[in-house]
């Protein structure tokens, strides 16, 4: 297939700027990546990097003031979808945890039942049907994440756009998220941008890190990471590789193995 | 303080009041003319009742009150979020804005008289104004402080129409905000309706201002009464229907 050997997202000479007070600030310059279907791909970085620009380039949320990103269409012909996942969970907070579900498919042309139905899946998947009609300001943290990713899966994305998701968890919850995560994924085979600031959950859940730094940004490593999942967090190989990016990042020029 | 406690204490302070308005004519401090006791009322509200002019007066009061409320809410509350949404049209009214806005709305009886006469409307376009410039500023504040966050969200799920993101985050993000601007407009629209009605409109202030001129101090405070105890009812309403509406609230 064409569009596979181009890959499904494809940032090209992608820059980034703003200004505030007068200072122009260069977020990316000239960043060329390229993301195939069906690849989980995270991009590692510190805070402020530009991780999160380019998601929200991504999704349309932030204009890129120079370069291209161009987005596969489907093999039908129509446009690709994405939806986001946020950090902080963001959800409606007027609105039962279904009828968050159920807010990106009121774009679609869907009766309501169709709607609900579609959303009582989402919940299953993540395992939250019992909460169903509760409020967010009812939930835990981790259960908002989950509703936040049921939300993202029920508009059926060809990408699934991933800011820093669990960042804000407890680790116990943050753990329990990421085996989901890895679990939902296996089960819709989506493609999958993930970015975080967090190298051994990059290692853990990708199947190719991208180390970020510098600014404006630029590509410090890319590292495909071939283990199959379930994974072992302690996997001598993931540890190899979070060894390896902390280098990078730390700035110590290592011999370029393959990945693991 | 236990609630039985509150509510004991409440009564008593309600019986003492009464109790010494009543000593007050009684033992001769001042003139029964001029302050009625509170058992003068019943009689004076029966009189009232069975000639049909309280309820007269109460549904003509009420009819302006919810013209006027409907008028003055729906302005305000559409221009309100129009002005939160759109920078331009903030900016095509601030100094509209900046003129009307001090004038205090008793200020527009002159006009309400020459524009629709000593007639309903007349009390219907001074209640709408009071009306409108609470809900206005409050439907503008609450819109401006919707977050920014959810709004964001919308877009990423492709509502990025005004009319989507009215209806999808800004408007239920912005309804408690909008409320608590309607409960201020509730009483300052009862004051308007007394005020307008003092002027001749038909209504519970028309009313008392007859009895006035007759010294018929007591139907002046039966109506005080029926002005206070509506007031409380709809105060009440009021609370449920914005409980309902904010529900969701923790």
């Amino acid at each position: 297939m064409a569009h596979q050997m181009e890959g499904l997202i494809r940032l090209d000479g992608l820059a980034l700027a703003f200004e505030r007070e007068g200072t122009r600030t260069e977020v990316l310059r000239d960043l060329d990546l390229t993301i195939e279907r069906g690849e989980f791909l995270a991009l590692v970085g510190p805070s402020g990097v530009g991780k999160s620009t380019i998601l929200r380039v991504i999704a349309g949320l932030a204009k890129p003031s120079a370069g291209g990103i161009r987005i596969a269409p489907r093999a039908d012909g129509t446009p690709s979808s994405v939806a986001m996942v946020f950090q902080d969970a963001r959800l409606l907070p007027w609105r039962r945890v279904i009828d968050n579900v159920a807010f990106g498919l009121e774009k679609l042309r869907l009766t309501q039942s169709a709607r609900r139905a579609r959303a009582r899946q989402m919940l299953d998947l993540v395992r939250l049907e019992a909460l169903a009609e509760r409020y967010p300001h009812e939930l835990s943290g981790g259960q908002r994440q989950r509703v936040s990713l049921a939300r993202a899966l029920a508009v059926d994305p060809d990408v699934l756009l991933m800011d820093e998701p669990f960042s804000a968890l407890d680790p116990v919850t943050r753990h329990t998220l990421q085996d989901e995560l890895v679990r939902i994924r296996a089960a819709t085979a989506k493609t999958v941008l993930f970015v975080t600031h967090d190298i051994d959950e990059a290692v853990y859940l990708a199947d190719r890190a991208i180390l970020l730094s510098g600014s404006p940004a630029r590509i410090a490593d890319d590292r495909r990471i071939a283990l199959p999942h379930p994974r072992l967090r302690d996997h001598h190989a993931l540890v190899a590789a979070t060894e390896h990016i902390h280098r990078r990042f730390a700035g110590e020029s290592y011999a370029d193995g393959d990945g693991v | 303080m236990t609630r039985l406690k509150r509510l004991g204490l409440a009564l008593l302070g309600l019986v003492v009041f009464l109790a010494l308005w009543e000593a007050m004519p009684r033992l001769g401090l001042v003139n029964p003319a001029l302050v009625p006791g509170p058992s003068s009322l019943p009689r004076a509200f029966w009189k009232e009742l069975i000639s049909g002019q309280w309820s007269e007066a109460v549904l003509g009061s009420l009819g302006h009150y919810a013209v006027g409320l409907v008028v003055g809410i729906g302005l305000g509350a559409i221009l309100g979020i129009l002005t939160g949404m759109y920078l331009t049209i903030e900016a095509l009214l601030a100094g509209v804005v900046r003129v009307l806005r001090p004038v205090p709305g008793l200020a527009w009886v002159p006009f309400a008289i020459i524009w629709f006469g000593v007639s309903p409307a007349a009390a219907v376009f001074i209640i709408a104004v009071g009306v409108f410039w609470i809900v206005f500023f409050a439907a503008f504040g609450a819109v401006r402080s919707v977050d920014r966050d959810l709004i964001e969200l919308a877009n990423a799920f492709g509502f990025r129409s005004g009319w989507a993101r009215l209806v999808k985050v800004i408007l239920p993000a912005a309804t408690p905000g909008i409320l608590v601007g309607v409960r201020t407009a509730l009483g300052q629209a009862w004051m308007s309706v007394v005020a307008a009605e003092i002027f001749g409109v038909a209504g519970l202030g028309q009313r008392m201002m007859q009895a006035s001129s007759l010294l018929a101090s007591d139907i002046v405070v039966v109506y005080m009464l029926t002005m206070a105890a509506l007031y409380g009812l709809v105060d009440i309403a009021f609370l449920g229907l914005s409980g309902w509406l904010t529900r969701w609230k923790a």
